[in-house]
């Protein structure tokens, strides 16, 4: 199965609602007329990629339209595609495929981490790489089981200590016993925390220190955000940016019915990979990002059009 | 990104204050702006799009734009279409007769249903009700546990099942609240991406099996435009009646979920905001409206403002009282803190033997309120140290206050005596206040000592006496 096979799968029911209103624009004929751009806008609204950065594509694409005489909706769409796809921030090959490295898992609550973490463990493990899972959420009730849980599911060990303690300890524990069995790949889950919690922040911040500090791996950052989050996704990413330095995204729920437009935007401004995209609840529904791929299956591409 | 989008909206309405006269063009690039605004605020596109159309024809209305304010009036018209957004009316949690009485809960993953079950439990243990939590999500890892461990934080039965078929374990939940006497039972269920068609069904069958007195949905502030969708096939399959806004104390502007008002009909009951039990609020739409449009929800500060104030108030006065170094305003303070708690008959009614002494006819109500006439004629430094007060000074006080000069010299005298008492007594209270301090001293305050804080009844007696005679 291709690259493109997998995701389009995941993608399916976003692309099928996308083109769906594709599809209402281009009944309207290919005319490029004012129905057409606000349709266009208002579909780009609609996947969460932001008022402004929607403007500013149909404006984009207007001007191109008009300079290079393109003929109908059908050449503006194409141009769509490549824009869309070149708007994605490239790299961060070496976070989860590279070599032996030590992975934060970050996010605001509930958007998935724990179970990111999870899957990528049964994943990775598949690939024949040594895994250690580190539980630092030490804040939500049955965090922990819940790593627990999964790490069951894929065989590898995760380090624990009880609810409440401190997840700087958790993780200096978890690069112990990393080093004691020479594990490739430490995957650490941590609590998730709002941007605007100034304390939260803190103790993440220095949780994350520790780790650098520690670690004689590198250590990279990672986002975790839903598909369905709308713009404030920005401000999240933002936030644990300028505190974290990330390097990297990672979107999940893309299987439900939200197109992650958000993914666009955060990827493009704070100039962050997106790494791996959750499509669902299986242990194997982490795939791999492309961004060609992923503008393609939001849109639709051309062959299904006619 | 809050603040940038707070500033755009103050910034299209100063725009607008800075012109004498609007034109039509003006209200049609403020609408604009408005409209982007609310889109980054991630409100539904289609619930903007007729928002502002609807707004702009009230505006452009001859009325309007001639008005000595037009620009006031465009705000206004913005707020009161959001309000209208929103709801009109607060909506409260109502239950049913029935008991017990069951609430379900449904939304999507992680959008908090878990916390919120916690927060809804915890809110009607505080309203003398005894709930129940029955944990209904078999599919996330140790859902259950973290229900359980919620309810133990809160002191709540939580009631488990077998934890393998969610609609037995419902109507076992059920069972469990009729022998165990409890009067609420709140179901926790799975959460769901909506179109899982088989979660779907098992929401339906839950529904079906329990008969819930009321569906709560629960949404994340932060979801985007997609929330409409959802919201709009919960309330398709399983008829939801309220929302319950979840994590609402990040920037989030809750636009998503005040969609959905608009889109399905569906009120917003609370809005949840933090981490600890008690973070579940009643929601007041014309607040919200303020606060997505940046005017800031003054109503709550306000209301915050007063009640600090009042405390720095109380906190300087109890330490002035301390020091036994009592002057005229604290008695004129005194006064108006019984009258606030609905006057001084009110106040000894509610002390044991109280009525009793009413009914003797021993308290004067009007006492307190002569006393301040008086006190009000006084300069400030006179208040502050009653002993400047000589001859001269006490004739220019009662010609001012309507009073003979001996009644100004009583005043004086039921002061001093009241400021005595105050120091026999305060040693005691001292003690007191010290015990109390592991809670309250933490903060930096003190108990309240005035009225009716320290008092025994004995001692309004004889302060009642010194007043009144």
């Amino acid at each position: 199965m291709g690259l493109f096979d997998r995701i389009s799968e995941g993608l399916a029911r976003s692309r099928d609602r996308f083109k769906e209103q594709m599809n209402v624009l281009l009944d309207r004929g290919p005319d490029l007329d004012e129905g057409f751009w606000d349709g266009l806008e208002e579909t780009l609204i609609l996947s969460d990629i932001g008022g402004g950065a929607a403007c500013e594509i149909v404006e984009g694409l207007r001007d191109t339209a008009v300079r290079k005489a393109l003929p109908d909706a059908y050449a503006v769409l194409d141009l769509l595609n490549d824009r869309i796809a070149e708007t994605f921030a490239t790299g961060g090959e070496g976070v989860l495929s590279g070599g032996p490295a030590v992975v934060l898992f970050v996010g605001i609550n509930g958007t998935g981490k724990t179970t990111t973490v999870g899957k990528l463990a049964k994943e990775v493990t598949d690939e024949g790489r040594t895994v250690l899972l580190g539980s630092a959420d030490t804040f939500r009730a049955a965090a922990i089981e819940q790593l627990e849980a999964w790490a069951a599911r894929s065989g590898v060990e995760v380090v624990t200590r009880e609810r409440g303690s401190d997840p700087a300890s958790v993780c200096y524990d978890t690069l112990e016993r990393a080093e004691a069995q020479g594990a490739d790949l430490v995957l650490i889950d941590t609590a998730g925390r709002l941007h605007t919690s100034a304390d939260l922040m803190r103790e993440l911040e220095k949780v994350v220190g520790v780790v650098r500090k520690r670690s004689k791996l590198p250590v990279f950052t990672v986002l975790v955000i839903d598909a369905t989050t709308g713009q404030n996704g920005l401000s999240q990413a933002r936030e644990f940016d300028r505190a974290l330095d990330l390097d990297g995204v990672i979107v999940t729920k893309l299987d439900g019915t939200a197109k992650g437009g958000i993914a666009l935007a955060v990827s493009h401004e704070l100039g962050l990979p997106v790494l791996k995209i959750g499509v669902g609840e299986g242990l194997d529904d982490l795939k791999d990002f492309d961004a060609h791929d992923f503008a393609r299956a939001l849109v639709g591409d051309f062959d299904e059009r006619g | 990104m809050l603040e940038s989008l707070s500033n755009r909206l103050q910034g299209i309405f100063s725009g607008l204050r800075g012109k004498g006269r609007l034109t039509e063009d003006d209200i049609n690039d403020a609408m604009r702006e408005i409209r982007m605004a609310l889109l980054e605020a991630d409100v539904n596109f289609k619930v903007v799009k007729s928002f502002v159309a609807r707004t702009k024809e009230r505006c452009l209305d001859a009325e309007v734009l001639d008005s000595l304010t037009p620009a006031q009036n465009v705000v206004k018209i913005v707020l009161d279409e959001l309000t209208e957004l929103l709801g009109r009316t607060d909506s409260k949690l109502v239950l049913s007769s029935r008991i017990p009485n069951v609430i379900m809960l449904v939304g999507l993953q992680g959008s908090g249903k878990t916390t919120a079950a916690a927060k809804l439990a915890w809110r009607l243990k505080q309203e003398n009700h005894a709930p129940l939590l029955v944990a209904c999500d078999v599919y996330r890892p140790a859902a259950a546990d973290q229900l359980e461990t919620l309810g133990g934080e809160i002191g709540v039965r939580v009631y488990r099942g077998d934890g393998q078929d969610p609609v037995r374990i419902a109507t076992e939940g059920v069972q469990d609240a009729i022998d165990n006497l409890r009067d609420v039972v709140i179901v926790d269920t799975a959460g769901r991406l909506h179109v899982d068609e088989a979660m779907m069904e098992e929401a339906e069958a839950i529904k079906a099996a329990v008969k819930p007195d009321q569906i709560l949905m629960v949404v994340d502030a932060m979801t985007g435009q997609d929330v409409v969708n959802v919201a709009a096939a919960f309330a398709e399959r399983v008829d939801f009646d309220g929302v319950i806004m979840s994590k609402m104390d990040g920037d989030a502007r809750g636009g998503g979920a005040l969609s959905i008002k608009e889109v399905t009909g569906k009120p917003i009951k609370f809005i949840s905001s933090g981490e600890k039990p008690d973070s579940l609020e009643e929601f007041h739409p014309d607040r919200m409206a303020k606060r997505i449009l940046g005017m800031g929800d003054m109503v709550s500060l306000i209301e915050s403002a007063v009640k600090v104030q009042q405390e720095e108030i109380e906190q300087e006065q109890a330490e002035r009282m301390m020091r036994a170094n009592l002057n005229l305003n604290d008695f004129i303070e005194m006064n108006r803190q019984i009258r606030k708690m609905g006057g001084i008959a009110k106040l000894v009614s509610a002390l044991p033997g109280g009525d009793k002494a009413m009914a003797a006819g021993q308290v004067d109500e009007g006492a307190l309120d002569h006393m301040e006439v008086i006190i009000n004629s006084m300069t400030k430094a006179e208040r502050e140290r009653p002993e400047l007060l000589n001859g001269s000074r006490r004739a220019r006080i009662a010609a001012g206050a309507g009073v003979t000069v001996p009644e100004v010299n009583q005043l004086v005298k039921k002061f001093n005596e009241t400021k005595k008492m105050m120091k026999r007594f305060m040693p005691a209270a001292e003690e007191m206040a010290g015990g109390k301090r592991g809670k309250k001293g933490k903060k930096g305050r003190r108990r309240r000592m005035g009225l009716p804080g320290g008092m025994s009844m004995a001692d309004l007696r004889k302060l009642q006496d010194m007043m009144g005679e």
